[in-house]
């Protein structure tokens, strides 16, 4: 078994050999626009409030579910999301971007609302689901002389902290007022997915 | 063999794309080993998996996180003067976002390596890193001492991070370390995509 894997990663090793067989020059340069890219990454999914309202639900329903929810889906939701935003990079289209954030935010803020306990499975995907149009809209808006690799990390960091604030916000599930407030606040984010999508379809 | 052919073709995919590969160099004004040890902290494209392989080794116990903080530097240093002696750079420019997708992948996943495993992923990566390190340094005319600040920044930080992550006992602080994995893979895909599109 495990002289089975060495050799396994000998083979992919072995494999990586004709990459080093292609010659072409090495570039050194000054690295510009590379605090602008990070902050640009880090400013992007917090610049739009039907982002935050969405990303910041998944963390108040993670909470809800408690564990092992509550790990998973900070887990996948930044890998799908970057599938989406790796979708938009690589020119396949997403029809109705806009509407799809939209909305997640009305399922999800639904979600909290009540207090849904559905398979885990069925959770995960529906908040990859959205996960996608999320990655989509705002994975491949890098403005131009920045750098891609900053902005990717600035943009996984605050999703990341937008999950962890509606965890942390999502902890007051342990009292009885918490339960009635986070179902109140997703029945807000509901609300407010409605105007969002009336204005992406008006 | 099926997933053989699946690396083998993955990888040969990879070697078909091939660009320029751009090497990032800092100036302190304190040497070429300052220079080396500021370059890893100050570039994200090293500096990130190298923090991914720790988390990968610590979360796989203190036997790979003693073996990869010993063959990481090594093959780094190893790699680095091949690509200084060459000069040339031959790697495609998506090859740094798949030591991201790879090792966060197995990070996030928490997957059971065994030691040699974790050792073979730091030597192919510390190879394929170091070599875009010395090619560029070369390509800059800078000396190449400056390799041996990279390698013994990558020695204290891996033996940092994969100490703390094999000292963790509570089960919430495995999971951070999970997410923490899961957010490189991330970046990696987006990185990829970034290469496919030449925005890096």
């Amino acid at each position: 078994m495990r002289t089975d894997l060495i050799r396994r990663a000998v083979a992919g090793a072995v494999a990586l050999l004709p990459g080093l067989l292609l010659a072409l020059p090495a570039w050194a340069h000054v690295q510009q626009g590379q605090a602008a890219g990070f902050l640009n990454g880090l400013r992007h999914p917090v610049s739009g409030l039907d982002h935050v309202l969405a990303m910041v639900s998944v963390g108040l329903w993670g909470a809800q579910l408690g564990a092992p929810a509550i790990w998973l889906l900070p887990v996948t939701f930044p890998l799908v999301m970057a599938f989406g935003g790796f979708l938009g990079l690589v020119g396949v289209p997403l029809p109705g971007v806009e509407v799809g954030v939209a909305a997640s935010a009305i399922l999800l803020g639904s979600l909290v609302a009540a207090e849904a306990r559905p398979p885990l499975w069925l959770g995960a995907t529906v908040v990859g689901f959205f996960a996608v149009f999320h990655g989509h809209a705002h994975g491949t808006e890098l403005p131009a002389g920045q750098s891609g690799l900053l902005y990717s990390v600035g943009f996984v960091t605050a999703t990341g902290l937008l999950h962890a604030t509606g965890i942390a916000i999502g902890l007051i599930h342990r009292w009885a007022w918490g339960r009635t407030a986070l179902r109140f606040a997703g029945a807000a984010v509901a609300a407010s997915g409605v105007y969002f999508l009336w204005r992406a379809l008006a | 063999m099926k997933r053989r052919a699946l690396v083998a073709g993955a990888c040969g995919s990879l070697a078909l794309w091939p660009a320029a590969a751009h090497a990032h160099l800092v100036t302190t004004g304190l040497g070429p080993v300052y220079d080396g040890i500021s370059h890893l902290f100050m570039t994200f494209d090293d500096l990130i998996p190298v923090v991914a392989l720790a988390l990968l080794a610590g979360l796989n116990g203190p036997t790979a996180g003693r073996r990869a903080l010993f063959a990481l530097p090594v093959a780094w240093l190893a790699g680095g003067v091949a690509g200084y002696l060459s000069g040339i750079a031959h790697l495609p420019p998506g090859v740094t976002s798949m030591s991201f997708l790879a090792l966060g992948t197995l990070a996030a996943a928490d997957r059971r390596l065994s030691p040699p495993v974790v050792a073979i992923l730091a030597v192919v990566m510390g190879l394929v890193h170091g070599w875009l390190n010395g090619a560029g340094i070369a390509a800059a005319g800078r000396e190449a001492t400056g390799l041996v600040g990279i390698a013994g920044a990558i020695f204290l930080l891996a033996a940092l991070v994969s100490a703390g992550v094999v000292a963790l006992r509570q089960p919430w602080t495995r999971i951070a370390v999970r997410v923490a994995g899961s957010w490189i893979a991330a970046i990696g895909l987006l990185l990829l995509g970034w290469s496919w599109r030449g925005r890096l």
